[in-house]
């Protein structure tokens, strides 16, 4: 394997990052049951005009992260560690009014289901106004005006007209448009978007993710894109962290995680997915077992029960210490005992696929 | 059960001229009502409106198209769950229509459903054993206590689970297996023709696969007939032999998977193709988008001629907005409901971008019928599976 062969990573091209995670972890705890890690010492930042990605199968900890960064966890029976830092400020331990104060102004959130983030009683050009009135140096005037412009940033039609409506008459695309409208008034410079796409259809999908990479090229902003699909992490994301069982296991520019996944998980995602475009009648071939299978990550490695190159060293008993995530080449960060490996490929070419 | 082709065979060459299931002229309307004291119907949305379609015996059609469209009230409509405004759903030769009670029932037997979520359509009070043995005894089958519990445990061999799930309940499995104990349980009775609404859609992404083998080895095994339902299109693709796409309650599109992906007529095809994230970087860098202006319009109040124009990059003057397209066979089994697939297959028609479409259809872009609420709730589809209804 020679992956000093593979181009650098964007990553140390950027400047200081807007966003730094490290070691965060989130424990729920409620009474009368065992304690859950949800999150278990997950690290990554972003830095300006990047968009990162969080991916893997429901209940990995992506949206837990995505809320214990906003400060939206609750309070009671919620253990949140590690670090968080926007613009180098610790934001872990703030108070609820500096955090409310940077949630609209400087970090924002999209999430899955935007009527659930809406308040069903007020119009839209209301709630838009309000961000702007409390974030922003504005006349009520200049908030409704400002208003109508972003909602038409953000391409919704007739946006003088919208701005009276209710979030229920609304198609589900316009809500999810109206809502980045508002995660925009304010220019933040960080925006978490949570499966923003996932209760959509296709063509809509395209017009959402057209918008988002407009946004980052056009105003800087930090992207964290949570998401389970490959193929949006694909065209969007720059840098991307698979999850698993609440920990990062794999870490990579996605020209390269596509190219030559190192992870078993990683691979087994990869040829689990039909392809539009692949030859008809190529087989599938699925990862065994479910995310319910997994072991805790103090006995070994968590994907072990599912994993065809698992070995008696991946648990801790025979090894001596946990799996840890450890570097693998430039721009790469890999937890695994036993990766996928690759043949040797010209520098350039990308073996599409690699792993199917 | 009948000989039957083998399942990688396409609609085109196999038993076409007698197919297991054909749909004709189908149109299911649903009334829109209002009024606080007497109901009155203000208009109706045509969630199905007008499709033939025919499936070849051991093939699999797959039903797309976006949330709304129509697909699930197609499948609800071939099993009889609700009643068809007009059109006819022939299986094995007869008439549903016509049947009542034995021979409905058999039929009913002989077609069977498997749902999106299937912790929804289980009761949870009921143990897998009991699940399972519940349609057999429902239709005499099986051949009492002993002959029950033998097919129970080929049913459990069938879809991959142990017998130790027997004594558990649906919350103590995962999803997957949520899935494969729904599947049982819809082979169980040997129908004929599986009716399939989504049936990965709420799986995780590793998983998905483990039931789109399982589905296809059981077509291979047990000579099934599939109508598959979904809106993931690389799923479709994978598993049909032919696909149908819909739009607004027609079929807009119709050909065998894998020409539809390599040359897609329809204008709305090609822009749902063009669509879909494909996962690999390099692919998504190189491939042209077809993005499309606004929303689905109101299936209560469809755009007159073709019933795309409102969103068509490749709209034209003459015939588009006032004059309604049929589905023609521009290939082999290759059906398309476009005045210009010819010209546009051709390259001499160009498309236009989605701001210009949006320039020049106005206000008409405008998504969902927004001046009318009580209606546009009914048009706000989100993924609902059927069994919620
Ligand atoms: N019982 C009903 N009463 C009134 N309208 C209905 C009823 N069932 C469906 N509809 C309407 O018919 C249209 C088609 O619905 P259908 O459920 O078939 O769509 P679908 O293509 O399956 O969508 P999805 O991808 O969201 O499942 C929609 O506008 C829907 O709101
Ligand atoms: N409020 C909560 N109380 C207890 N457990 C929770 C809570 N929220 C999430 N979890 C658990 O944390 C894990 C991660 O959840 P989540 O971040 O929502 O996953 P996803 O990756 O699908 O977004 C899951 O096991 C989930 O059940
Ligand atoms: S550490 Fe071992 S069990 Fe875990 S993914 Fe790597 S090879 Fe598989
Ligand atoms: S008939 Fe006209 S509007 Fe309809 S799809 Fe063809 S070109 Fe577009
Ligand atoms: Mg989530
Ligand atoms: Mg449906």
């Amino acid at each position: 394997m020679t992956i000093e062969s593979l181009p650098a990573g964007e990553a140390g091209t950027v400047g200081a990052s807007v966003l730094d995670v490290e070691e965060l972890t989130v424990t729920f705890t409620r009474r009368g049951e065992q304690p859950t890690r949800a999150v278990d010492g997950v690290s990554f930042s972003v830095g300006p005009g990047e968009t990162v990605g969080l991916v893997g199968e429901s209940g990995c900890g992506k949206s837990v992260t995505s809320l214990a960064v906003m400060g939206l966890l609750p309070s009671r029976g919620v253990q949140v560690g590690g670090s968080v830092r926007l613009d180098g400020r610790e934001l872990l331990g703030a108070g609820d009014r500096a955090l409310r104060r940077l949630r609209g102004a400087d970090m924002a959130m999209v999430f899955q289901d935007p009527l659930s983030s809406l308040n069903p009683t007020v119009p839209i050009g209301t709630q838009v106004t309000e961000v702007l009135l409390e974030h922003r140096d504005m006349s009520r005037k200049e908030a409704g005006d400002e208003a109508t412009r972003l909602l038409d940033r953000v391409g919704i039609p007739d946006p003088s007209r919208r701005l009276k409506e209710y979030p229920h008459q609304l198609s589900g695309g316009m809500r999810q448009r109206a809502l980045i409208a508002m995660a925009l008034a304010c220019a933040p410079r960080l925006l978490i978007a949570d499966e923003p796409t996932t209760a959509l259809d296709v063509t809509i999908q395209a017009q959402i993710l057209e918008l988002l990479r407009e946004l980052v090229v056009d105003s800087g902003t930090a992207l964290v894109m949570i998401t389970h699909d490959l193929g949006v992490v694909a065209g969007l994301c720059d840098r991307v962290h698979v999850m698993y069982s609440g920990r990062i296991i794999e870490s990579a520019d996605r020209h390269e995680l596509f190219a030559q996944p190192r992870h078993p998980y990683t691979g087994g995602l990869l040829a689990s997915v039909p392809r539009l475009d692949a030859a008809r009648g190529a087989p599938l071939h699925p990862i065994r077992g479910s995310a319910r299978d997994a072991i805790p990550w103090a006995e070994g490695c968590a994907f072990a029960p599912r994993c065809d190159n698992a070995q008696d060293d991946c648990l801790t008993e025979v090894a001596g210490s946990t799996v840890p995530l450890e570097y693998d080449g430039p721009g790469r960060e890999l937890r695994c005992r036993h990766p996928l490996q690759h043949p040797r490929s010209p520098a350039g070419a990308t073996a599409s696929g690699a792993a199917r | 059960m009948t000989a039957v082709p083998s399942a990688d065979s396409t609609a085109a060459d196999s038993t076409a001229a007698d197919p297991l299931l054909r749909v004709e002229g189908l149109q299911v309307h649903f009334p829109i009502k209002r009024g606080v004291i007497v109901d009155r119907t203000v208009g109706h949305v045509r969630a199905v409106d007008g499709v033939d379609l025919s499936i070849a015996r051991g093939s699999t059609y797959g039903l797309v198209g976006e949330s709304g469209c129509g697909k699930s009230t197609l499948g609800r409509a071939v099993l009889r769950l609700v009643e068809p405004t007009a059109g006819r759903v022939v299986f094995d030769g007869t008439d549903v229509a016509s049947l009542q009670g034995e021979p409905l029932r058999t039929m009913r037997r002989r077609m069977q459903m498997v749902f999106q979520d299937p912790l929804g359509s289980l009761d949870p009070r009921q143990n897998v054993e009991s699940l399972l043995s519940e349609p057999l005894r429902a239709h005499g089958l099986g051949g009492g206590k002993r002959g029950i519990a033998e097919r129970i445990r080929t049913l459990l061999d069938a879809v991959g689970l142990p017998s130790a799930a027997l004594r558990r309940y649906p919350h103590e499995f995962s999803g997957g297996q949520r899935q494969r104990i729904g599947i049982a349980r819809a082979i169980a009775l040997e129908p004929d023709l599986l009716i399939a609404d989504e049936p990965v859609s709420a799986l995780d992404v590793s998983v998905q696969a483990q039931v789109v083998n399982l589905l296809e080895e059981l077509q291979e095994r047990l000579g099934l007939t599939y109508l598959v339902i979904a809106h993931d299109l690389a799923v479709v693709r994978h598993i049909s032999d032919v696909v149908g796409v819909m739009y607004l309650g027609s079929l807009v599109e119709q050909a065998p998977s894998d020409v539809l992906y390599s040359e897609p007529l329809h204008p709305y095809s090609r822009a749902l193709m063009s669509a879909v994230p494909v996962p690999d970087p390099v692919v998504e860098e190189s491939r042209e988008r077809i993005l499309l202006a606004g929303d689905l319009p109101s299936p209560a109040n469809p755009p007159s001629g073709c019933r795309f124009h409102t969103r068509c990059p490749w709209r034209q003057e003459t015939r588009c907005d006032d004059e309604v397209p049929v589905l023609r066979e521009l290939g082999t089994g290759h059906l398309v409901s476009c005045h210009w697939a010819e010209e546009i297959r051709d390259g001499v028609l160009r498309p236009r971008s989605a701001e210009e479409v949006a320039a020049t259809q106005g206000v008409s872009v405008r998504p969902t019928g927004a001046a009318d609420p009580e209606s546009d709730a009914l048009v706000q589809g989100v993924d609902e599976p059927i069994e919620w209804r």
